[in-house]
């Protein structure tokens, strides 16, 4: 399933950019009952991690209160050209990762 | 004979506005997006932040896969959807010669499936079929919607119409009572909207997901008490058609994001 | 603890699955101001919490509490010195007081996350940030979160 990240293709040195990601993921609560009065067991993002050329620059806790789809931005200082890397892990070994690529000038 | 004539005035009084009603003048016409927060609209107007926007990228994945006993891809026929399919959804639902009636644009979906893929059918609500429906319906935002021009449809969208002025349900309510008579006011907290169905497949927050037309119709169904139509059934694909009617030449927003 | 209407319409309101038909629960289902000061305290420990440094922007009448846009943001220079080291969210009246736990570093340039987060009722949602003198500064904002008028009860 589809991820959009949006990170700026190109920075100057220095620049402080903004980096969005959103991602399917149901976020299923744990917290919901079927009709026949059973738990819907959870099913959620745990953790959200986003390297720079290998070092982590974000990570993120999430719980059942973050909505489906889950979506994150937040910003870092634009230091090399190079790679970001995303990675989602959640419940019933959940894993997703995405890359975008910057070229710092 | 005084008393019957007053009989007949009081009827033609009570009937009058019933006449009027669903005649928004084009001018008048607003999309639900008139009716929304700042945040709402935000979320909409930004494709990297349009929740939508992941059901496109789903659905144009689907668009170029190979399936089916046929083994072809919607791509094998109608090329790149970019140019094929720009308009397109704006004149759903469209007349189908083969079966002589309206069929919405998941309805052609599953049509291409089973007489040119040989695939089953997509089930309505599924992710893959609401994916391709926002993937082709994507490629008609800011196209002015031209549904219902087919001289066939004449009889679909006065049926679509009589359903959307009939009462209904425990509530005893119409579509046309809240959505022509009432829009701009509020119900509970929620703004009342024109009810155009301008952007969808889209994403509801209340659901969380993407949905259809006939899902959010449905909804408004059960909001009133009523039994809701079947998916797919003659009453909601007029509906729908009657919808797109009543929205002529407002512009597409696929994929919308609404409360 | 009586379920109240307006509980069970937001509950009802998250249905995600086609299929799926939530009913009432019987255990409490708001974290009581007890939990929302617990789940603080595992973050915070006994480190005093002052106010002021955070902006939590988030609307006060929202649209639809199943997802409600929220930025914080803390008065910062984001230096090699003096930096956010994390910013925690965390709300009054879900079945669970946390949100999310947003770790940064100096090289994040500024401190600002954006995330859209669930609010089952109207509440109090309080976001804290931890500095890197290991202080912490929090904001607290209300939401009134309003209920979509006709709610589906099966799909």
């Amino acid at each position: 399933m589809a991820a959009l990240i949006n990170v700026p293709a190109k920075a100057k040195r220095g620049d402080v950019i903004e980096i969005r990601t959103l991602t399917s993921h149901i976020m299923e609560t744990g917290f919901r009952h079927t009709a026949a009065g059973d738990v819907v067991p959870r099913d959620i993002i745990t953790s959200f991690t986003c390297r720079y050329n290998g070092a982590e620059i974000f990570r993120a806790d999430l719980f059942p209160a973050i909505a489906a789809n889950p979506y994150l931005s937040f910003f870092t200082v634009a230091k090399e050209s190079g790679k970001f890397e995303f990675e989602w892990i959640g419940d019933n070994g959940y894993s997703s990762t995405a890359s975008a690529s910057i070229t710092v000038e | 004979m005084i008393f019957w004539r007053a009989i007949a005035a009081a009827t033609l009084f009570a009937t009058a506005p019933a006449l009027l009603a669903g005649e928004i003048p084009p001018d008048a016409r607003r999309s639900g997006y008139a009716f929304m927060g700042p945040d709402t609209r935000a979320m909409q107007d930004d494709d990297t932040t349009n929740p939508g926007m992941l059901f496109v990228l789903d659905g144009e994945a689907l668009w170029g896969k190979k399936t089916g006993s046929a083994n072809k891809a919607c791509a094998d026929c109608h090329g790149d959807a970019r140019s094929s399919m720009k308009g397109v959804a704006a004149h759903y639902p469209a007349f189908d010669k083969a079966s002589g009636r309206p069929v919405t644009l998941d309805q052609r979906v599953n049509l291409c499936r089973a007489n040119h893929q040989q695939a089953t059918p997509l089930p309505y609500e599924s992710r893959d079929l609401l994916a391709l429906s926002a993937f082709v319906a994507h490629q008609s935002r800011g196209v002015a919607i031209t549904a219902a021009d087919d001289p066939e449809l004449k009889p679909f969208i006065e049926q679509g119409r009589d359903l959307f002025m009939q009462r209904e349900g425990q509530l005893n309510l119409a579509c046309t009572n809240c959505h022509d008579d009432n829009f701009d006011k509020r119900l509970a907290g929620a703004p009342i909207t024109q009810g155009q169905p301008t952007g969808y497949p889209l994403y509801r927050l209340e659901w969380q997901t993407l949905g259809s037309l006939e899902r959010r119709l449905r909804s408004c169904m059960s909001g009133v008490r009523a039994q809701a139509y079947d998916y797919g059934s003659p009453e909601l694909v007029a509906l729908e058609l009657y919808l797109m009617s009543r929205a002529r030449g407002l512009p597409m927003e696929t994929p919308a994001v609404r409360p | 603890m009586p379920t109240t209407r307006r509980q069970f319409l937001s509950l009802a309101g998250g249905v995600t699955a086609a299929g799926t038909i939530p009913v009432v629960t019987l255990r409490p289902l708001e974290a009581t101001p007890a939990m929302l000061n617990s789940a603080i305290r595992n973050v915070v420990g006994e480190a005093p919490i002052r106010t002021g440094k955070v902006k939590l922007d988030i609307p006060p009448l929202v649209e639809n509490g199943n997802t409600v846009p929220m930025t914080v943001s803390v008065a910062n220079p984001m230096t090699a010195d003096d930096y956010v080291k994390s910013i925690h969210v965390f709300n009054e009246k879900n079945p669970q007081p946390n949100i999310g736990n947003f770790h940064l570093g100096p090289s994040s340039g500024r401190a600002q996350v954006s995330t859209r987060i669930r609010l089952a009722d109207t509440q109090k949602v309080v976001a804290i940030a931890r500095l890197s003198d290991d202080t912490f500064w929090q904001v607290a904002a209300d939401v009134v979160v309003t209920l979509a008028a006709c709610t589906e009860e099966v799909n």
